[in-house]
């Protein structure tokens, strides 16, 4: 798909490698990301300001955190997308996931996927990441229950677990 | 809001970006990280017909040094920025990227963005200033080398060209004992500064200043260069407190919705304190 226009209204397969497996999302150019895997049924992904600030649809992009409302779809050809729905291993949560549900760090639950994402990257990429590094991280976030407290102590619960 | 439509190719290498832009006869936005363009899309501020995107092409993405000058590729990413080592005054491209946003912003984000937006209160134009650093500029015509000093235009405006890319940022090298300082105020941490300042300050055998350079972004429609720290001064606190005052009497900056004038001018000196502060507790 490289060195050519694609029209506005155009769909383009897009491959990529959505939670370990090789998949075409499908997709017009002005489409985000996180436009695409919510049309490919992957639902978890969960748009708030659809401008990049409130990070509720973070997904990881080559293993590292990006809002998938500011990655074109057509961006990601090629390259891993790792969204909420791969965290878990069948029933087996992952450390970040039993631990949010442990903390009760959730209300009505609209950010949590993208806190999830985040500090699910921060614990497996930074086991050693301190409290300031942790709080600095997870503020790109926002909880408009203003559940924070919660939301740190879970993520601190699971670095514990973790290390 | 959902993006408005536009056509839309991915280009593999710098020509092929280059022969889009022309297809696109001046129509056209690149797009790398898309973390400034993406919510003015967003927002229907503008609304390009094309996109020429270069997330993807290849070899822009080095930090090379080369006789203690530094060449950054467009493509490097503030996350890969700031954890760079860049040594004596360069570090100054490190402190400031890691003011840029939040981190799931700076590992998209990339330096030729940055650059090429000029928002008034973005962090690196800022460091490129003091560091008198030049834009490498490339077109169907050939490569040229913009000054700092003469790329940042206006709010949102530089002087590329539709037909040309960024390709890389050229710093310099630095005088031997030469330092930097950064430090910006915000609301709330990842928010735009309200104001934020770079220094580079350089020092002779005798430890008197030989060169400095105090840039204020964000107070200005565009990062400035002040005339505040003569050379041949001792950087002691007496200095530094008569520099921070000097600096925030020769903005002009404007009120606006955050902050008056005056509340913008005691950051600026607060903030030019602190960074020279920080550059002479490098020195000592």
């Amino acid at each position: 798909m490289t060195g050519r226009w694609h029209q506005a209204d155009e769909r383009v397969g897009v491959d990529v490698v959505l939670n370990g497996s090789s998949v075409t999302l499908h997709a017009s150019p002005r489409w985000t990301l996180a436009d695409a895997v919510r049309a490919h049924g992957l639902t978890g992904t969960h748009l708030g300001c659809e401008h990049g600030v409130c990070g509720a649809c973070t997904v990881l992009l080559d293993g590292e955190p990006a809002r998938s409302c500011l990655v074109l779809a057509l961006q990601a050809e090629d390259r891993r997308v790792d969204t909420v729905e791969g965290l878990s291993d069948g029933d087996e949560l992952h450390p970040v996931q039993a631990a949010f549900r442990e903390q009760r760090a959730l209300q009505c639950g609209f950010c949590t996927p993208g806190f999830v994402v985040l500090a699910a990257w921060l614990v497996d990429s930074e086991p050693d990441a301190d409290d300031e590094r942790v709080r600095d991280v997870l503020s790109s976030n926002l909880c408009r229950c203003t559940g924070y407290g919660s939301i740190l102590a879970a993520t601190l619960a699971a670095r514990a677990g973790h290390a | 809001m959902k993006l408005p439509p536009f056509a839309y190719a991915r280009a593999r290498s710098v020509d092929e970006a280059l022969e889009l832009l022309g297809e696109a006869g001046g129509d056209a936005k690149l797009v790398a990280g898309g973390q400034s363009l993406v919510p003015v899309l967003a927002y229907r501020l503008f609304r390009p017909a094309r996109l020429v995107d270069v997330d993807s092409v290849s070899g822009l993405d080095g930090i090379v040094e080369r006789n203690g000058e530094h060449e950054v590729g467009a493509l490097v990413r503030h996350a890969r920025l700031e954890r760079a080592e860049l040594g004596g005054a360069h570090r100054l491209l490190a402190l400031a990227a890691r003011h840029i946003g939040h981190a799931p912003i700076r590992t998209r984000g990339t330096l030729g963005g940055s650059l090429g937006h000029a928002d008034p209160a973005a962090e690196l134009p800022v460091a490129a200033l003091a560091l008198d650093a030049r834009v490498v500029a490339r077109s169907a015509r050939g490569e040229r080398e913009i000054a700092m000093d003469d790329f940042l235009l206006g709010p949102f405006s530089t002087a590329l060209e539709p037909d040309e890319m960024i390709v890389a940022l050229r710093v310099p090298a630095a005088p031997a004992r030469s330092f930097a300082g950064f430090r910006e105020f915000a609301l709330r941490s990842g928010d735009f500064a309200l104001a934020s300042v770079g220094v580079v300050v350089a020092f002779d055998e005798d430890g008197a200043v030989s060169r400095a350079r105090v840039v204020v972004g964000g107070v200005e429609p565009v990062p400035r260069s002040l005339d505040a720290l003569p050379l041949g001064a001792r950087l002691d606190p007496d200095t530094i407190a008569e520099v921070a005052h000097v600096a925030a009497a020769s903005c002009a900056p404007a009120d606006d919705r955050t902050v008056d004038a005056a509340t913008r001018r005691d950051l600026v000196a607060a903030l030019v304190r602190g960074a020279l502060t920080d550059v002479g507790a490098q020195a000592a």
